[in-house]
């Protein structure tokens, strides 16, 4: 590649880049002016910028969208990352939390923690969902490397499901002799949303976001490596189990967190990869933080459409994500060489 | 039949033949043993003469209640749901020769279940109405993975599996999305139903499933020698004269029809579907037709499980969570043993 090109390659990204934060920006302002009452983009503005000269009720509603919008972008990014990470890490296309079962582990231990030990604050559900959230992805991973031919994407799904079926029926065991109070905060939980986040689930998502992004972003060249085949990062000098535990401990501490604030919230980790590496390649160090930008993007999307869609209540944004990402998971299926099991 | 005059061959059919006989009326007897320790056992014992005697007609009184409309419905829902359930595993596993392409797995039960919920919580709908959309719903999504897993003119069962567990995810979000809009009263009772249990089942709702299982039972069984014969493959079943895509679709549609009859009634019992038919095939060997033995395994299934969810624990659980306990460790050891054989995955 002589100069030239990669100048060219370069002014692309840049060109790229740009594009994705504005399109971010418009996603965030369409996000603070729609829901149930839709405001034009001018009062959005001016509820911002120049409160004098909007109502008081244009004024808290636009407020009140504030820590949504954050929190989805938080989020989004959180599950985009934790998306490429697990991707790369299991070197899988259809990696996702919902598909693996790393989000009903999640919801296991963050049920057990409120029928056994009566746990309320929001701090200690994400702990326990990361730790719910990493315990079953090592068990699904374990699982699926037995045998020859390693974790394929077919083992990986599969036991995923078997690890599905059985966390959840254990979710069932404790769960229903609980109290139907427990019982009704699970099923909203449990569908995905970000309609409850408020300024505290910023607070307390940030550092796990940050975190998770700063090690991602940090092993990104080893992770590059690791792409061409362990024995050939092996010979390049990185150390490939470490580089694939820091990753996996990224993906988890993103997604878990993530899962204890807004349920579980699925497909989003699948999608973005696979439309970053269409825009950007598949060069992890500038992938990596597009996959946040974009993450970011289609939460906060998914969660406009759901407010449309769901009117004059809404629809929650995890069955959006679902809706829109089983047709990818299923052309990213279609496309790829799985063969008879 | 010169086939029979060779000694050993005939030796070793006799010996097949009896073990799966043997193996059925073992089956048989367990299950009538399990159907009378569910109606014995509960809150308060009867004996067997009280029961004799309340099933005769007799007022008995606490005993009639307790028997004719909480325990009779169980045992026999426990009884046809499991067969159906079995049998619906046994179908899909066969056609596909895939132990792994079982409904449950493949997304066709949550479909059914998905649509119930729709019928019961939001357009209030009971009965066989309920069903029949259940039915329908479920052939459509059967039909639907079927034409997603052709790509470029190849049908290929891997695919297959993953697009139906796709296609679960959307179904399980649809159902969650359903839970959320329904009134706090009706979700704990819902949530047992998804669980798959046999609680609160009415004796009116069993007489259509039992017409059902037994119909559909009695259809398979008469062609029982053609899915044998599509067990040894498409090419050789194509030879012996099988009328392929004809024989695919009614025994699809059946054990669809099997599948949604008994959800609409006791909701997806997890895992029986997919356990069924490898247990049977595995107690049997590879002999005659593994229908019966599957429905019978299916039946003893539920029934146990049902008793150990409703005696063994502090809490009565419904029988959908033992058995899905029960389904995960199984699947676990298949992926385990499909690694071993070194096939292609």
């Amino acid at each position: 590649m002589n100069y030239s090109d990669l100048l060219s390659k370069k002014v692309r990204y840049i060109g790229i880049a740009i594009a994705s934060i504005v399109v971010l920006f418009i996603i965030c302002c369409l996000s603070l002016a729609l829901g149930a009452r839709k405001l034009p983009l001018a009062t959005v503005w001016n509820a911002l910028f120049a409160p004098q000269h909007v109502s008081a009720l244009e004024a808290s509603i636009v407020q009140s969208r504030i820590p949504r919008t954050i929190f989805g972008v938080l989020a989004g990014g959180a599950l985009g990352v934790s998306g490429a990470l697990m991707q790369v890490v299991t070197r899988n296309p259809i990696a996702d939390p919902s598909i693996l079962g790393v989000n009903t582990g999640a919801s296991l231990f963050v049920v057990i923690g409120l029928a056994w030990f009566q746990i309320s604050s929001a701090q200690q559900y994400i702990w326990l969902a990361i730790l719910g959230a990493g315990i079953t992805s090592i068990l699904v991973y374990g699982i699926a490397m037995i045998g020859r031919g390693g974790a394929t994407p077919l083992k990986l799904v599969l036991s995923g499901a078997a690890a599905s079926t059985a966390l959840g029926s254990l979710l069932s065991t404790i769960l229903l002799p609980s109290d139907s109070h427990i019982l009704d905060q699970f099923r909203f939980w449990q569908v995905g949303s970000i309609g409850g986040a408020t300024w505290d689930s910023i607070r307390l998502i940030s550092p796990f976001f940050l975190v998770g992004l700063f090690i991602a972003i940090v092993i990104a060249p080893q992770l590059n490596i690791l792409t061409l085949g362990d024995e050939m990062a092996t010979s390049l000098g990185v150390n490939t189990q470490r580089t694939r535990l820091l990753a996996a401990a990224a993906a988890v501490l993103l997604c878990g967190a993530t899962t204890a604030l807004a349920g579980p919230i699925g497909f989003v980790g699948l999608m973005v990869p696979h439309l970053v590496k269409m825009l950007f390649g598949a060069e992890l160090k500038i992938a990596l933080p597009f996959s946040a930008i974009s993450g970011a993007c289609l939460l906060l999307f998914s969660d406009i459409i759901g407010r449309l869609i769901g009117f004059p209540g809404e629809t929650e944004v995890g069955i959006i994500t679902a809706f829109l990402g089983v047709p990818v998971f299923i052309a990213v299926i279609r496309k790829s060489k799985v063969n008879a099991v | 039949m010169n086939l029979f005059h060779n000694n050993k061959l005939f030796h070793g059919y006799q010996k097949r033949q009896f073990r799966w006989l043997s193996i059925c009326i073992v089956l048989s007897l367990l299950v009538i043993i399990l159907m009378s320790a569910s109606m014995l056992i509960g809150n308060t014992y009867y004996s067997p003469s009280t029961i004799f005697r309340v099933l005769c007609g007799e007022q008995i009184s606490g005993a009639t209640f307790a028997i004719l409309t909480l325990r009779l419905p169980r045992t026999l829902a426990g009884f046809f749901c499991g067969a159906a359930f079995g049998l619906a595993g046994y179908i899909f596993q066969s056609l596909l020769r895939n132990p792994l392409a079982s409904p449950d797995i493949i997304g066709v039960s949550s479909a059914t279940s998905t649509a119930a919920v729709f019928c019961t919580l939001i357009l209030g709908f009971t009965g066989n109405t309920v069903s029949i959309i259940s039915v329908l719903s479920g052939i459509l999504v059967a039909i639907l993975i079927y034409l997603l897993s052709y790509s470029k003119g190849s049908f290929s069962q891997g695919k297959m599996i993953l697009i139906g567990i796709g296609i679960q995810a959307i179904t399980r979000a649809l159902t969650n999305y359903m839970l959320t809009k329904a009134a706090e009263f009706d979700v704990q009772s819902t949530m047992r139903w998804l669980n798959g249990s046999l609680n609160s089942i009415k004796l009116g709702d069993i007489t259509v499933l039992a017409v059902i299982v037994f119909g559909i039972g009695a259809l398979l069984l008469f062609f029982s020698s053609s899915l044998e014969i599509i067990r040894l493959g498409e090419e050789k079943a194509l030879t012996l004269g099988i009328n392929l895509k004809l024989f695919y679709s009614l025994s699809i549609v059946c054990a669809v029809i099997l599948v949604a009859f008994s959800t609409a009634i006791s909701g997806p019992i997890a895992s029986v579907a997919f356990l069924s038919g490898p247990i049977a095939t595995r107690l049997c060997g590879h002999n005659r037709c593994g229908l019966l033995p599957s429905a019978l395994v299916g039946a003893v299934l539920v029934l146990s499980s049902d008793l150990i969810g409703q005696n063994l624990f502090p809490v009565r659980y419904p029988v959908g969570v033992i058995t899905g306990i029960l389904g995960a460790p199984y699947l676990i050891y298949l992926l385990i043993k499909m690694n071993q054989k070194g096939r292609r995955t």
